[in-house]
Protein backbone atom coordinates (compact mmCIF):
# COMPACT_ATOMS: atom_id res chain seq x y z
CA UNK A 1 0.00 0.00 0.00
CA UNK A 2 2.71 2.31 0.91
CA UNK A 3 4.90 1.44 -2.34
CA UNK A 4 0.91 2.48 -4.17
CA UNK A 5 0.70 5.70 -2.57
CA UNK A 6 4.41 6.79 -3.70
CA UNK A 7 4.08 5.37 -6.99
CA UNK A 8 1.00 7.43 -7.26
CA UNK A 9 2.84 10.41 -6.17
CA UNK A 10 5.78 9.92 -8.48
CA UNK A 11 3.61 9.09 -11.32
CA UNK A 12 1.67 12.92 -10.30
CA UNK A 13 4.40 14.83 -10.36
CA UNK A 14 5.35 13.41 -13.50
CA UNK A 15 2.62 14.34 -15.41
CA UNK A 16 2.44 18.13 -13.88
CA UNK A 17 6.52 18.41 -14.95
CA UNK A 18 5.32 17.49 -18.58
CA UNK A 19 2.24 19.39 -18.78
CA UNK A 20 4.11 22.22 -17.26
CA UNK A 21 7.07 21.82 -20.08
CA UNK A 22 4.05 21.66 -22.78
CA UNK A 23 2.91 24.87 -21.46
CA UNK A 24 6.54 26.53 -21.71
CA UNK A 25 7.05 25.21 -25.31
CA UNK A 26 3.22 27.22 -25.92
CA UNK A 27 4.53 30.53 -24.78
CA UNK A 28 6.59 31.47 -27.87
CA UNK A 29 3.88 30.13 -30.67
CA UNK A 30 1.25 32.03 -28.50
CA UNK A 31 2.37 35.31 -28.60
CA UNK A 32 3.62 35.39 -32.08
CA UNK A 33 0.49 34.49 -32.55
CA UNK A 34 -0.69 37.13 -30.52
CA UNK A 35 1.50 39.63 -32.07
CA UNK A 36 1.18 39.42 -35.69
CA UNK A 37 -2.36 39.47 -35.31
CA UNK A 38 -2.74 42.39 -32.95
CA UNK A 39 -0.25 44.27 -34.95
CA UNK A 40 -0.96 42.68 -38.36
CA UNK A 41 -4.55 43.48 -38.15
CA UNK A 42 -4.97 46.94 -38.35
CA UNK A 43 -2.83 47.55 -41.08
CA UNK A 44 -4.53 45.06 -43.69
CA UNK A 45 -8.03 46.51 -45.86
CA UNK A 46 -9.23 46.43 -49.48
CA UNK A 47 -6.87 48.64 -50.48
CA UNK A 48 -3.64 46.49 -48.36
CA UNK A 49 -4.29 43.44 -50.50
CA UNK A 50 -4.88 45.06 -53.80
CA UNK A 51 -2.67 47.48 -54.23
CA UNK A 52 1.09 47.11 -55.43
CA UNK A 53 3.87 48.52 -53.02
CA UNK A 54 4.57 51.57 -52.61
CA UNK A 55 7.37 53.90 -50.82
CA UNK A 56 7.45 55.19 -47.46
CA UNK A 57 3.95 57.97 -46.65
CA UNK A 58 2.23 57.06 -50.07
CA UNK A 59 -1.40 56.43 -49.36
CA UNK A 60 -2.64 53.12 -50.67
CA UNK A 61 -0.16 51.07 -50.70
CA UNK A 62 -0.39 47.33 -50.45
CA UNK A 63 0.78 43.82 -50.86
CA UNK A 64 -1.00 42.59 -53.63
CA UNK A 65 1.96 42.25 -56.32
CA UNK A 66 3.67 40.23 -53.44
CA UNK A 67 0.50 38.15 -52.73
CA UNK A 68 0.45 37.59 -56.26
CA UNK A 69 4.32 36.98 -57.01
CA UNK A 70 4.01 34.61 -53.77
CA UNK A 71 1.58 32.71 -55.63
CA UNK A 72 3.76 32.91 -58.94
CA UNK A 73 6.71 31.79 -57.29
CA UNK A 74 5.15 28.44 -55.54
CA UNK A 75 3.12 27.71 -58.56
CA UNK A 76 6.41 27.57 -60.81
CA UNK A 77 8.61 26.22 -58.24
CA UNK A 78 5.54 23.31 -57.70
CA UNK A 79 5.86 22.45 -61.48
CA UNK A 80 9.86 21.72 -61.02
CA UNK A 81 9.66 20.49 -57.71
CA UNK A 82 6.14 18.76 -57.33
CA UNK A 83 7.22 15.80 -60.21
CA UNK A 84 10.74 15.29 -59.46
CA UNK A 85 10.05 15.13 -55.74
CA UNK A 86 6.99 12.26 -56.46
CA UNK A 87 9.06 10.48 -58.90
CA UNK A 88 11.70 9.94 -56.79
CA UNK A 89 9.71 9.48 -53.69
CA UNK A 90 8.56 6.39 -56.18
CA UNK A 91 11.54 5.37 -56.91
CA UNK A 92 12.90 5.00 -54.00
CA UNK A 93 10.54 3.04 -52.55
CA UNK A 94 9.44 1.02 -55.85
CA UNK A 95 12.53 0.46 -57.15
CA UNK A 96 14.88 1.85 -55.11
CA UNK A 97 16.16 -1.97 -53.06
CA UNK A 98 19.61 -1.60 -54.43
CA UNK A 99 22.84 0.51 -54.09
CA UNK A 100 21.61 3.21 -56.12
CA UNK A 101 18.30 3.64 -54.34
CA UNK A 102 20.55 3.79 -51.07
CA UNK A 103 22.89 6.55 -52.25
CA UNK A 104 19.85 8.74 -53.51
CA UNK A 105 17.65 8.31 -50.50
CA UNK A 106 21.46 9.55 -48.69
CA UNK A 107 21.71 12.54 -51.34
CA UNK A 108 17.94 13.50 -50.59
CA UNK A 109 18.63 13.48 -46.91
CA UNK A 110 21.10 15.74 -47.56
CA UNK A 111 19.47 18.40 -50.05
CA UNK A 112 16.65 18.33 -47.21
CA UNK A 113 19.01 19.21 -44.49
CA UNK A 114 21.04 21.99 -47.10
CA UNK A 115 20.81 25.88 -45.89
CA UNK A 116 18.38 27.41 -48.15
CA UNK A 117 20.68 30.17 -48.82
CA UNK A 118 22.95 27.96 -50.16
CA UNK A 119 20.59 26.56 -52.97
CA UNK A 120 19.22 30.15 -53.77
CA UNK A 121 23.38 30.93 -54.01
CA UNK A 122 23.30 27.54 -56.48
CA UNK A 123 20.47 29.30 -57.80
CA UNK A 124 22.17 32.12 -58.33
CA UNK A 125 25.31 31.40 -60.07
CA UNK A 126 23.08 28.93 -62.38
CA UNK A 127 20.48 31.21 -63.70
CA UNK A 128 20.48 34.75 -62.02
CA UNK A 129 23.73 35.34 -63.78
CA UNK A 130 22.55 34.42 -66.77
CA UNK A 131 19.20 35.78 -67.04
CA UNK A 132 19.39 38.52 -63.99
CA UNK A 133 16.79 38.36 -61.03
CA UNK A 134 13.78 36.54 -62.18
CA UNK A 135 10.66 34.79 -61.33
CA UNK A 136 12.40 31.90 -62.73
CA UNK A 137 15.13 31.38 -60.41
CA UNK A 138 13.13 31.83 -57.63
CA UNK A 139 10.85 29.00 -58.78
CA UNK A 140 13.46 27.01 -59.39
CA UNK A 141 15.63 27.63 -55.54
CA UNK A 142 12.08 26.55 -54.14
CA UNK A 143 11.55 23.61 -56.59
CA UNK A 144 14.50 22.22 -55.52
CA UNK A 145 13.66 22.95 -51.91
CA UNK A 146 10.77 21.08 -52.40
CA UNK A 147 12.40 17.89 -54.03
CA UNK A 148 13.40 16.37 -50.72
CA UNK A 149 10.59 17.39 -49.22
CA UNK A 150 8.26 15.48 -51.43
CA UNK A 151 10.39 12.85 -51.77
CA UNK A 152 10.52 11.83 -47.90
CA UNK A 153 6.44 12.51 -47.88
CA UNK A 154 6.16 10.16 -51.21
CA UNK A 155 8.48 7.68 -49.72
CA UNK A 156 6.74 7.28 -46.54
CA UNK A 157 3.08 6.99 -48.18
CA UNK A 158 4.11 4.45 -50.99
CA UNK A 159 5.79 2.13 -47.95
CA UNK A 160 2.58 2.63 -45.84
CA UNK A 161 0.49 0.71 -48.78
CA UNK A 162 0.53 -2.91 -47.70
CA UNK A 163 2.63 -5.11 -49.44
CA UNK A 164 -0.22 -7.76 -49.88
CA UNK A 165 -1.77 -4.92 -52.11
CA UNK A 166 1.49 -5.30 -54.05
CA UNK A 167 1.48 -9.11 -54.18
CA UNK A 168 -2.57 -9.24 -55.23
CA UNK A 169 -1.57 -6.96 -58.20
CA UNK A 170 1.06 -8.78 -59.44
CA UNK A 171 -0.74 -11.85 -59.12
CA UNK A 172 -3.07 -10.95 -61.70
CA UNK A 173 -0.66 -10.25 -64.18
CA UNK A 174 -0.36 -6.91 -63.77
CA UNK A 175 3.06 -5.32 -65.03
CA UNK A 176 5.20 -3.69 -62.13
CA UNK A 177 4.99 -0.09 -63.64
CA UNK A 178 1.05 -0.56 -63.61
CA UNK A 179 1.01 -1.99 -60.48
CA UNK A 180 2.96 0.67 -59.17
CA UNK A 181 1.06 3.83 -60.59
CA UNK A 182 -2.35 2.54 -60.66
CA UNK A 183 -2.57 0.65 -56.84
CA UNK A 184 0.61 1.62 -55.17
CA UNK A 185 -0.02 5.74 -55.85
CA UNK A 186 -3.90 5.38 -56.20
CA UNK A 187 -3.74 3.62 -52.52
CA UNK A 188 -1.07 6.35 -51.38
CA UNK A 189 -2.33 9.25 -52.79
CA UNK A 190 -3.36 11.35 -49.38
CA UNK A 191 -0.74 10.83 -48.36
CA UNK A 192 1.35 12.41 -51.70
CA UNK A 193 -1.03 15.35 -51.39
CA UNK A 194 -0.36 15.29 -47.94
CA UNK A 195 3.51 15.86 -48.92
CA UNK A 196 2.86 17.98 -51.76
CA UNK A 197 0.66 20.60 -49.73
CA UNK A 198 3.22 20.59 -46.99
CA UNK A 199 6.10 21.04 -49.24
CA UNK A 200 3.97 24.51 -50.37
CA UNK A 201 3.75 25.57 -47.23
CA UNK A 202 7.23 25.16 -46.21
CA UNK A 203 8.76 27.40 -49.54
CA UNK A 204 5.57 30.00 -49.10
CA UNK A 205 7.69 31.45 -45.88
CA UNK A 206 11.25 31.44 -47.68
CA UNK A 207 12.86 33.96 -47.82
CA UNK A 208 16.81 33.76 -48.07
CA UNK A 209 17.03 32.03 -51.65
CA UNK A 210 14.41 34.81 -52.77
CA UNK A 211 16.95 37.45 -51.98
CA UNK A 212 19.78 35.88 -54.04
CA UNK A 213 16.79 34.87 -57.03
CA UNK A 214 13.31 36.58 -57.41
CA UNK A 215 15.32 39.77 -55.70
CA UNK A 216 11.43 41.58 -55.26
CA UNK A 217 9.73 44.29 -57.11
CA UNK A 218 7.10 46.61 -56.23
CA UNK A 219 4.97 46.03 -59.46
CA UNK A 220 2.75 44.20 -60.74
CA UNK A 221 5.37 41.87 -62.97
CA UNK A 222 5.07 38.15 -63.72
CA UNK A 223 7.27 37.63 -66.84
CA UNK A 224 9.66 34.59 -66.01
CA UNK A 225 12.80 36.64 -66.67
CA UNK A 226 11.68 39.54 -64.47
CA UNK A 227 12.43 40.12 -61.13
CA UNK A 228 9.19 39.72 -58.86
CA UNK A 229 7.98 40.63 -55.56
CA UNK A 230 6.85 37.75 -52.64
CA UNK A 231 5.53 38.23 -49.27
CA UNK A 232 8.78 37.50 -47.36
CA UNK A 233 11.01 39.63 -49.32
CA UNK A 234 8.26 42.34 -48.05
CA UNK A 235 7.98 41.39 -44.67
CA UNK A 236 12.24 41.51 -44.86
CA UNK A 237 12.55 44.81 -46.48
CA UNK A 238 9.49 46.57 -44.75
CA UNK A 239 10.60 45.54 -41.20
CA UNK A 240 13.83 47.17 -41.91
CA UNK A 241 12.83 49.94 -43.21
CA UNK A 242 12.52 53.02 -41.17
CA UNK A 243 9.16 54.15 -41.23
CA UNK A 244 6.62 53.15 -38.89
CA UNK A 245 3.66 52.72 -42.24
CA UNK A 246 6.07 50.44 -43.94
CA UNK A 247 6.82 47.96 -40.58
CA UNK A 248 2.82 48.15 -40.27
CA UNK A 249 2.60 46.75 -43.79
CA UNK A 250 5.53 44.05 -42.55
CA UNK A 251 2.94 42.91 -39.95
CA UNK A 252 0.17 43.15 -42.02
CA UNK A 253 2.15 40.72 -44.63
CA UNK A 254 3.06 38.25 -41.99
CA UNK A 255 -0.24 37.90 -40.79
CA UNK A 256 -1.38 37.08 -45.11
CA UNK A 257 1.69 34.55 -44.91
CA UNK A 258 0.77 32.66 -41.42
CA UNK A 259 -2.66 32.70 -42.76
CA UNK A 260 -1.95 31.24 -46.11
CA UNK A 261 0.27 28.43 -44.32
CA UNK A 262 -2.07 27.92 -41.89
CA UNK A 263 -5.29 27.16 -44.02
CA UNK A 264 -2.35 24.88 -46.14
CA UNK A 265 -2.26 22.89 -42.58
CA UNK A 266 -5.39 22.43 -42.09
CA UNK A 267 -6.24 21.33 -45.44
CA UNK A 268 -3.89 18.65 -45.15
CA UNK A 269 -5.61 17.84 -41.54
CA UNK A 270 -8.88 17.25 -43.43
CA UNK A 271 -7.43 14.95 -46.25
CA UNK A 272 -5.78 12.85 -43.69
CA UNK A 273 -9.04 12.60 -41.63
CA UNK A 274 -10.92 12.29 -45.07
CA UNK A 275 -9.12 9.30 -45.64
CA UNK A 276 -11.18 6.59 -44.74
CA UNK A 277 -14.03 8.53 -45.63
CA UNK A 278 -12.89 7.69 -49.56
CA UNK A 279 -14.49 4.16 -49.48
CA UNK A 280 -18.35 5.78 -48.91
CA UNK A 281 -17.87 8.56 -51.67
CA UNK A 282 -16.52 5.58 -54.40
CA UNK A 283 -19.96 3.61 -52.88
CA UNK A 284 -21.53 6.28 -54.29
CA UNK A 285 -20.49 7.20 -57.67
CA UNK A 286 -21.22 3.27 -58.29
CA UNK A 287 -24.73 3.25 -57.10
CA UNK A 288 -24.92 5.94 -59.60
CA UNK A 289 -23.11 4.13 -62.48
CA UNK A 290 -25.21 1.11 -62.10
CA UNK A 291 -28.48 2.91 -61.72
CA UNK A 292 -28.12 4.66 -64.84
CA UNK A 293 -27.17 1.24 -66.62
CA UNK A 294 -30.29 -0.28 -65.75
CA UNK B 1 5.65 -37.11 -65.29
CA UNK B 2 2.30 -36.10 -66.15
CA UNK B 3 0.59 -33.30 -65.12
CA UNK B 4 -0.38 -29.73 -66.22
CA UNK B 5 2.13 -28.11 -63.73
CA UNK B 6 5.51 -30.46 -63.16
CA UNK B 7 8.49 -29.52 -61.22
CA UNK B 8 11.95 -30.69 -61.78
CA UNK B 9 14.33 -30.49 -58.87
CA UNK B 10 13.04 -27.22 -57.85
CA UNK B 11 14.91 -25.21 -55.57
CA UNK B 12 14.12 -22.36 -53.74
CA UNK B 13 16.00 -20.00 -51.51
CA UNK B 14 15.24 -16.65 -49.63
CA UNK B 15 19.38 -15.51 -49.18
CA UNK B 16 21.05 -18.19 -47.57
CA UNK B 17 18.10 -20.28 -45.99
CA UNK B 18 16.97 -23.14 -48.23
CA UNK B 19 13.08 -23.20 -47.93
CA UNK B 20 12.57 -25.87 -50.81
CA UNK B 21 14.95 -28.39 -51.83
CA UNK B 22 15.07 -30.86 -54.90
CA UNK B 23 11.19 -31.03 -55.43
CA UNK B 24 10.00 -33.04 -58.36
CA UNK B 25 6.49 -32.86 -58.41
CA UNK B 26 3.22 -33.33 -60.77
CA UNK B 27 0.32 -31.27 -60.32
CA UNK B 28 -2.74 -33.27 -62.50
CA UNK B 29 -4.97 -31.12 -64.30
CA UNK B 30 -8.74 -30.41 -63.46
CA UNK B 31 -8.14 -31.97 -60.23
CA UNK B 32 -7.15 -30.16 -56.44
CA UNK B 33 -3.92 -31.13 -54.74
CA UNK B 34 -3.13 -30.05 -51.40
CA UNK B 35 0.00 -29.08 -50.15
CA UNK B 36 0.48 -29.86 -46.32
CA UNK B 37 3.36 -30.22 -43.48
CA UNK B 38 3.67 -28.22 -40.45
CA UNK B 39 4.71 -24.43 -40.96
CA UNK B 40 8.27 -23.49 -42.22
CA UNK B 41 8.21 -26.35 -44.53
CA UNK B 42 8.47 -24.71 -47.10
CA UNK B 43 5.07 -25.29 -48.70
CA UNK B 44 3.91 -21.76 -49.43
CA UNK B 45 7.30 -21.30 -51.39
CA UNK B 46 6.39 -23.74 -53.53
CA UNK B 47 3.48 -22.71 -54.77
CA UNK B 48 4.50 -19.48 -55.06
CA UNK B 49 7.57 -20.83 -57.43
CA UNK B 50 4.60 -21.69 -59.71
CA UNK B 51 3.27 -18.07 -60.80
CA UNK B 52 6.89 -16.62 -60.13
CA UNK B 53 5.95 -14.70 -57.18
CA UNK B 54 8.63 -16.36 -54.88
CA UNK B 55 11.09 -13.99 -56.83
CA UNK B 56 9.35 -10.88 -55.77
CA UNK B 57 10.13 -11.33 -52.57
CA UNK B 58 13.48 -9.21 -51.94
CA UNK B 59 16.91 -11.72 -51.42
CA UNK B 60 14.99 -14.65 -52.93
CA UNK B 61 15.86 -17.20 -55.87
CA UNK B 62 14.78 -19.80 -57.20
CA UNK B 63 16.58 -22.93 -59.55
CA UNK B 64 15.60 -25.65 -61.18
CA UNK B 65 12.66 -26.20 -63.93
CA UNK B 66 8.38 -25.61 -63.51
CA UNK B 67 6.30 -26.58 -67.00
CA UNK B 68 3.31 -25.54 -66.86
CA UNK B 69 1.76 -27.42 -70.02
CA UNK B 70 5.43 -28.65 -70.75
CA UNK B 71 6.40 -25.15 -70.78
CA UNK B 72 9.19 -23.97 -68.65
CA UNK B 73 8.16 -20.68 -66.70
CA UNK B 74 11.68 -20.60 -65.76
CA UNK B 75 12.93 -20.04 -69.13
CA UNK B 76 14.53 -16.47 -69.71
CA UNK B 77 12.47 -16.14 -72.54
CA UNK B 78 9.25 -16.74 -70.13
CA UNK B 79 7.70 -13.46 -68.90
CA UNK B 80 6.82 -13.64 -65.85
CA UNK B 81 3.23 -11.23 -65.94
CA UNK B 82 2.54 -13.89 -68.70
CA UNK B 83 2.90 -16.72 -66.21
CA UNK B 84 1.16 -15.13 -63.67
CA UNK B 85 -2.21 -15.00 -66.07
CA UNK B 86 -1.89 -18.27 -66.54
CA UNK B 87 -1.90 -18.86 -62.67
CA UNK B 88 -4.23 -17.16 -60.57
CA UNK B 89 -3.08 -16.41 -57.10
CA UNK B 90 -5.18 -16.11 -53.74
CA UNK B 91 -3.49 -15.48 -50.43
CA UNK B 92 -3.58 -16.24 -46.77
CA UNK B 93 -5.42 -12.73 -46.21
CA UNK B 94 -8.23 -11.48 -47.50
CA UNK B 95 -6.73 -8.42 -49.58
CA UNK B 96 -9.21 -7.17 -51.56
CA UNK B 97 -8.66 -3.46 -53.26
CA UNK B 98 -9.33 -1.14 -50.51
CA UNK B 99 -10.16 1.79 -52.88
CA UNK B 100 -12.03 0.06 -54.85
CA UNK B 101 -15.83 -0.95 -54.80
CA UNK B 102 -16.98 -5.06 -55.22
CA UNK B 103 -17.74 -4.59 -58.93
CA UNK B 104 -14.14 -3.16 -59.19
CA UNK B 105 -12.28 -5.61 -57.33
CA UNK B 106 -13.50 -8.34 -58.94
CA UNK B 107 -12.26 -7.18 -62.62
CA UNK B 108 -9.44 -5.41 -61.29
CA UNK B 109 -6.91 -7.92 -63.28
CA UNK B 110 -9.12 -6.61 -66.86
CA UNK B 111 -9.25 -3.41 -65.84
CA UNK B 112 -5.76 -2.88 -64.66
CA UNK B 113 -4.65 -4.49 -68.33
CA UNK B 114 -6.54 -1.91 -70.36
CA UNK B 115 -9.79 -3.29 -70.51
CA UNK B 116 -11.99 -0.23 -70.90
CA UNK B 117 -15.24 -2.32 -72.61
CA UNK B 118 -17.71 -2.05 -70.09
CA UNK B 119 -20.38 -4.78 -71.31
CA UNK B 120 -17.53 -6.88 -71.21
CA UNK B 121 -16.49 -5.61 -68.18
CA UNK B 122 -19.75 -5.97 -66.72
CA UNK B 123 -19.98 -9.33 -67.66
CA UNK B 124 -16.87 -10.65 -66.27
CA UNK B 125 -17.78 -9.23 -63.06
CA UNK B 126 -21.45 -10.94 -63.19
CA UNK B 127 -19.21 -14.61 -64.35
CA UNK B 128 -16.20 -14.39 -62.02
CA UNK B 129 -18.39 -13.30 -58.90
CA UNK B 130 -20.79 -15.92 -59.73
CA UNK B 131 -18.12 -19.03 -60.29
CA UNK B 132 -16.65 -17.35 -56.81
CA UNK B 133 -20.41 -17.93 -55.55
CA UNK B 134 -20.74 -14.43 -54.27
CA UNK B 135 -22.85 -13.07 -56.94
CA UNK B 136 -26.27 -13.40 -54.95
CA UNK B 137 -24.80 -12.27 -51.82
CA UNK B 138 -23.26 -8.93 -53.17
CA UNK B 139 -25.29 -8.22 -56.54
CA UNK B 140 -27.73 -5.40 -55.03
CA UNK B 141 -24.47 -3.87 -53.65
CA UNK B 142 -21.58 -4.24 -56.02
CA UNK B 143 -20.71 -0.20 -55.36
CA UNK B 144 -19.97 -1.15 -51.82
CA UNK B 145 -15.97 -0.68 -51.07
CA UNK B 146 -13.99 -4.24 -50.97
CA UNK B 147 -12.90 -3.95 -47.76
CA UNK B 148 -16.88 -3.24 -46.38
CA UNK B 149 -17.66 -7.24 -46.66
CA UNK B 150 -17.44 -9.86 -44.27
CA UNK B 151 -13.85 -12.13 -44.17
CA UNK B 152 -15.29 -14.98 -45.65
CA UNK B 153 -16.68 -12.73 -48.42
CA UNK B 154 -13.40 -10.54 -49.40
CA UNK B 155 -11.70 -14.02 -49.99
CA UNK B 156 -14.31 -15.10 -51.98
CA UNK B 157 -13.98 -11.93 -53.73
CA UNK B 158 -10.49 -12.47 -54.15
CA UNK B 159 -11.41 -15.79 -55.24
CA UNK B 160 -13.59 -14.01 -57.79
CA UNK B 161 -10.63 -11.42 -58.91
CA UNK B 162 -8.52 -14.46 -59.30
CA UNK B 163 -10.89 -15.98 -61.84
CA UNK B 164 -11.67 -12.64 -63.89
CA UNK B 165 -8.64 -13.33 -65.73
CA UNK B 166 -8.86 -16.39 -66.86
CA UNK B 167 -6.35 -18.38 -65.92
CA UNK B 168 -5.88 -22.30 -66.45
CA UNK B 169 -4.51 -22.66 -62.53
CA UNK B 170 -5.72 -21.66 -59.55
CA UNK B 171 -3.30 -21.42 -56.40
CA UNK B 172 -4.77 -21.09 -52.99
CA UNK B 173 -2.14 -20.04 -50.45
CA UNK B 174 -4.07 -21.12 -46.67
CA UNK B 175 -6.88 -19.21 -48.00
CA UNK B 176 -9.01 -20.25 -44.85
CA UNK B 177 -6.69 -19.63 -42.03
CA UNK B 178 -8.55 -16.43 -41.08
CA UNK B 179 -11.93 -17.54 -41.85
CA UNK B 180 -14.58 -19.29 -39.53
CA UNK B 181 -15.69 -23.12 -40.38
CA UNK B 182 -18.79 -21.53 -41.99
CA UNK B 183 -16.84 -19.31 -44.41
CA UNK B 184 -14.13 -22.18 -44.88
CA UNK B 185 -17.02 -24.49 -45.76
CA UNK B 186 -18.62 -22.17 -48.58
CA UNK B 187 -15.33 -22.02 -50.19
CA UNK B 188 -14.36 -25.59 -50.05
CA UNK B 189 -17.75 -26.61 -51.64
CA UNK B 190 -16.81 -23.79 -54.20
CA UNK B 191 -13.09 -24.98 -54.92
CA UNK B 192 -14.99 -28.31 -55.64
CA UNK B 193 -17.14 -26.71 -58.08
CA UNK B 194 -14.29 -25.35 -59.97
CA UNK B 195 -12.03 -28.31 -60.04
CA UNK B 196 -14.04 -29.23 -63.45
CA UNK B 197 -12.60 -26.32 -64.87
CA UNK B 198 -9.30 -25.48 -63.04
CA UNK B 199 -6.67 -26.86 -61.74
CA UNK B 200 -6.28 -26.46 -58.22
CA UNK B 201 -3.32 -25.98 -55.94
CA UNK B 202 -3.97 -25.53 -51.89
CA UNK B 203 -1.88 -25.05 -48.99
CA UNK B 204 -3.17 -25.91 -46.17
CA UNK B 205 -2.21 -26.62 -42.63
CA UNK B 206 -5.83 -27.79 -42.02
CA UNK B 207 -5.52 -31.92 -42.65
CA UNK B 208 -9.34 -32.02 -42.11
CA UNK B 209 -10.08 -29.37 -45.18
CA UNK B 210 -7.02 -31.28 -47.41
CA UNK B 211 -8.90 -34.94 -46.66
CA UNK B 212 -12.25 -33.42 -47.68
CA UNK B 213 -11.73 -31.59 -50.74
CA UNK B 214 -8.66 -32.88 -52.23
CA UNK B 215 -7.76 -35.46 -54.90
CA UNK B 216 -4.13 -35.46 -54.25
CA UNK B 217 -1.99 -34.47 -51.54
CA UNK B 218 1.56 -33.46 -50.81
CA UNK B 219 3.25 -33.93 -47.63
CA UNK B 220 5.96 -31.17 -47.63
CA UNK B 221 8.77 -31.51 -44.55
CA UNK B 222 11.86 -28.92 -43.81
CA UNK B 223 11.50 -27.80 -47.43
CA UNK B 224 11.59 -31.41 -49.44
CA UNK B 225 8.61 -33.18 -50.72
CA UNK B 226 8.12 -36.61 -48.32
CA UNK B 227 5.42 -38.05 -49.55
CA UNK B 228 2.85 -37.73 -52.82
CA UNK B 229 -0.22 -39.43 -53.79
CA UNK B 230 -4.31 -39.87 -53.60
CA UNK B 231 -5.16 -38.42 -50.55
CA UNK B 232 -7.34 -41.39 -49.77
CA UNK B 233 -4.17 -43.39 -49.89
CA UNK B 234 -1.64 -40.82 -48.15
CA UNK B 235 -4.35 -40.45 -45.43
CA UNK B 236 -4.93 -44.32 -45.10
CA UNK B 237 -2.04 -46.10 -46.37
CA UNK B 238 1.32 -43.99 -45.83
CA UNK B 239 4.00 -45.01 -47.13
CA UNK B 240 6.67 -42.70 -45.09
CA UNK B 241 6.92 -43.03 -41.84
CA UNK B 242 6.95 -39.13 -41.40
CA UNK B 243 3.73 -38.86 -43.12
CA UNK B 244 1.88 -41.20 -40.85
CA UNK B 245 3.88 -39.52 -37.69
CA UNK B 246 2.27 -36.33 -39.00
CA UNK B 247 -0.85 -37.55 -40.19
CA UNK B 248 -1.56 -39.21 -36.44
CA UNK B 249 -0.43 -35.45 -35.03
CA UNK B 250 2.10 -38.00 -33.41
CA UNK B 251 5.13 -35.54 -34.39
CA UNK B 252 8.22 -34.89 -32.56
Amino acid sequence: MKSHNARKWRNRIASLLALGCVLVALVPLVSILIEVVSRGAPAIDWAFLTERTKSAGTPDSGIGNAILGSILLVGWGSLIGLPLGILTGVYVSEYGDNSFGRTARFFNDVLANFPSIVIGLFAYSLIVTVVGFSLISGAFALGIIMIPIVANTTEEALRMVPNSLREASLALGVPRWKTVLKVIISNGRSGLVTGALLAIARVAGETAPLILTSFGNSFWETGLTEPVAALPLVIFRNAMSPYADLQEQAWGAALILITMVLSLNVIVRLITRKRFKVAKAVKKTWKERLSLSG
Amino acid sequence: MEGKIVTERLNAFFGEVHAVKNVNMAIPANAITAIIGPSGCGKSTLIRCVNRMHEVVRGAKATGKVYLDGEDIYDPETDPVEVRRKVGMVFQKPNPFPTMTIYDNAVAGLRLNGEKDWSKLDGAAEDSLRLAALWDEVKDNLGASGVSISGGQQQRLCIARALAVQPEVLLLDEPCSALDPIATAKIEDLLFDLKDRYTIAIVTHNMQQAARIADFTAFMYLGELIEFGETKRLFENPEEELTEKYITGRFG
